[in-house]
């Protein structure tokens, strides 16, 4: 089944700038799904349409076989939205936000109290419950956004670079959250700007520039187009002159470290071997650049090119 | 430590092509008394929370009005269609503080939505647009009425206060509390900064109410004034409510109330077709 259907969207702002042009894009439920893009690509406006918020100059939404022209509160009933910037009324307390929203979607009050009781205590804000929401930290609202959303029980959740921001404990944890709802057969369509959390957590992406679909593939296809990666090699020891490693490019950073670059005919088993060989001892190793990253930037560079 | 618990609860335990469908009611209607009654007990909640910048400041400016206007300078006036000057005055002032309490109370809470873009999380909810409007105009309602009765209250201390008609009162002070309520509305959303709140109900409501007849009989002006009173709306609410409450009006009451209804039906169809549009809070 289809969760999101989006063709042939168009929007053209009032100011002239035509932010979609032509936007075909499927998702399918279940699906945990990465929207990436430049800034300013039409990742924002895209999700905004989608959640009602935009109005379209032209094309088709369709949510779970719910036609957003047609059918506009089935579409925003399946859908739960946690935006990129903070939009709550910060003199309320934090149950308050959640039970609100949950009573916006017409959910009975006693399941939006277990609803949101669950969601508090899972995402670690129930002690917080009757904090206002100016006196919580950036990351306890991000965690509350992602509750507020959820309080409905949405099929379909779209998460607006839900961990810029955050720490790197609480963002690994946000990505826990995220997969174990994905699980529970919650679709996600997730945008950020960190492409290892997108590699991390989902299976299909799109990368969207200049308001148009520039590439759509599942994270596995896309990463197998990788023609070379460049890793870079701590080294025990120090390194006086750089060996012949035959056909791995190598280059000196400094005297302990060593950037090698290997191609797809080529294993780390070979690179390993010949550096034994040399008598050079490796004490670890890291990519240069997400691959995600280098992909992402290709694919980018490409669609620009070609639209010159 | 983590923040966020993993441990899964049942939800995650299903398959992943079988998601719950949402908690949303099924009940269409159900689903709305659900949306408008969190919609007005969160707006009734926002002004009882602060009743000091609410309620409070109009039950003091009564006061005053009662104090210089009924007793101080009312004795000297004498008495205005055959009522002591003093009872002449509360229809007025009560009608008065509940035009700018409804009319307040919507124009800041819907502007401070936008504002603070916590509007968007009704937007993104399956609530019809004739909800959300019912929804904040109820709360502009209820603080209007609130401190309506406030003042009466405060009236009674002051006056010999007597209700000639219930039901025209009742309905008078209902339909004129729904009217500005509908009008601060409007005023939100086209309000691009906090200045523009006050615009309107200083510049536009606050002299209409004053030449509205709060504090003198339109039979007391020269022409053209006495004609030209006749296009304040706000003169046929008041002439209205001074029926019900003394049983004198300069205005025949069906007039008055055919002015009202026109009015609401005409602000509120222009509100929803805002709210149909997107004016002011969509791109």
């Amino acid at each position: 089944m289809t969760a999101l259907s989006v063709h042939r969207l168009n929007k053209t702002y009032g100011n002239g700038l035509q932010a979609l042009q032509d936007v075909d894009l499927e998702v399918e439920a279940g699906d945990f799904f990465a929207l990436l893009g430049p800034n300013g690509a039409g990742k924002s406006t895209l999700i905004g349409i989608i959640t009602s918020l935009v109005r379209k100059s032209g094309g088709r939404v369709d949510v779970f076989g719910h036609d957003l022209d047609h059918e506009p509160q089935a579409v925003r009933a399946n859908i739960g939205v946690v935006p990129q910037e903070f939009n709550f009324n910060l003199f309320l307390p934090v149950i308050e936000v959640v039970l609100n929203q949950a009573g916006y979607f017409g959910v009975p009050r006693k399941e939006a109290r277990e609803r949101a009781e669950m969601l508090l205590r899972k995402l670690d804000l129930w002690d917080r419950r009757e904090t206002e929401m100016r006196l919580l930290s950036g990351g306890m609202k991000r965690r509350l956004m992602i509750a507020r959303a959820l309080v409905h029980r949405p099929r379909l959740v779209i998460l607006d670079e839900p961990t810029a921001g955050v720490d790197i404990e609480i963002r690994r944890a946000m990505w826990g959250f995220m997969r174990e709802i994905n699980a529970g057969g919650t679709t996600i369509i997730l945008t950020t700007h960190y492409l290892e959390e997108a590699e991390s957590l989902c299976r299909h992406l799109a990368i969207i520039d200049q308001g148009r679909i520039q590439a759509r593939s599942d994270i596995a296809t896309l990463l197998g187009e990788l023609h070379a990666e460049t890793f870079v090699l701590n080294l025990k020891g120090r390194l006086g002159q750089l060996p012949d490693l035959g056909a791995f490019m190598i280059e000196h950073i400094d005297e302990s470290t060593l950037e090698v670059q290997i191609d797809r005919e080529h294993t780390l088993n070979g690179l390993f071997e010949a550096l034994s060989h040399h008598g050079i001892e490796v004490l670890s190793l890291r990519n240069k650049q997400n691959r995600l990253e280098k992909l992402f930037l290709d694919r980018v560079d490409a669609g620009r090119e070609a639209a010159r | 430590m983590s923040k966020i618990r993993q441990n899964p609860d049942q939800q995650s335990m299903q398959d992943p092509r079988q998601a719950q469908a949402p908690l949303v009611e099924g009940n269409r209607w159900r689903r709305y008394r659900i949306t408008f009654m969190t919609l007005f007990s969160k707006e009734v909640m926002r002004f009882s929370r602060i009743w000091v910048q609410t309620i409070l400041p109009s039950a003091i400016t009564t006061t005053l009005y009662f104090v210089i206007f009924g007793r101080l300078i009312g004795d000297r006036i004498g008495p205005m269609e055959g009522l002591p000057y003093i009872d002449f005055i509360v229809p007025g002032l009560v009608l008065m503080a509940v035009i700018t309490n409804a009319y307040s109370n919507v124009v800041s809470s819907f502007y401070s939505s936008k504002f603070s873009r916590y509007i968007e999380e009704l937007l993104v909810s399956p609530a019809p647009n004739w909800i959300i409007l019912a929804g904040y105009v109820s709360g502009g309602v209820a603080r209007g009425l609130t401190v309506g009765i406030v003042v009466m209250i405060v009236a009674a201390f002051f006056t010999s206060l007597s209700i000639h008609n219930l039901a025209v009162t009742l309905l008078i002070l209902l339909l004129t509390a729904i009217l500005f309520a509908l009008g601060g509305f409007i005023n939100a959303v086209y309000a691009n900064s906090f200045d523009d709140i006050s615009i309107v109900p200083t510049f536009v409501l606050a002299p209409l109410t004053y030449l509205g007849g709060v504090f003198y009989s339109i039979d007391l002006l020269p022409e053209p004034w006495q004609t030209l009173s006749l296009a304040n709306p706000i003169l046929y609410m008041i002439n209205a409510f001074r029926y019900g409450l003394l049983g004198v009006s300069d205005i025949p009451l069906g007039i008055a109330f055919s002015i009202i209804a026109l009015f609401i039906v005409a602000l509120g169809v222009y509100s929803l077709s805002l709210l149909q549009r997107g004016v002011g809070i969509k791109h």
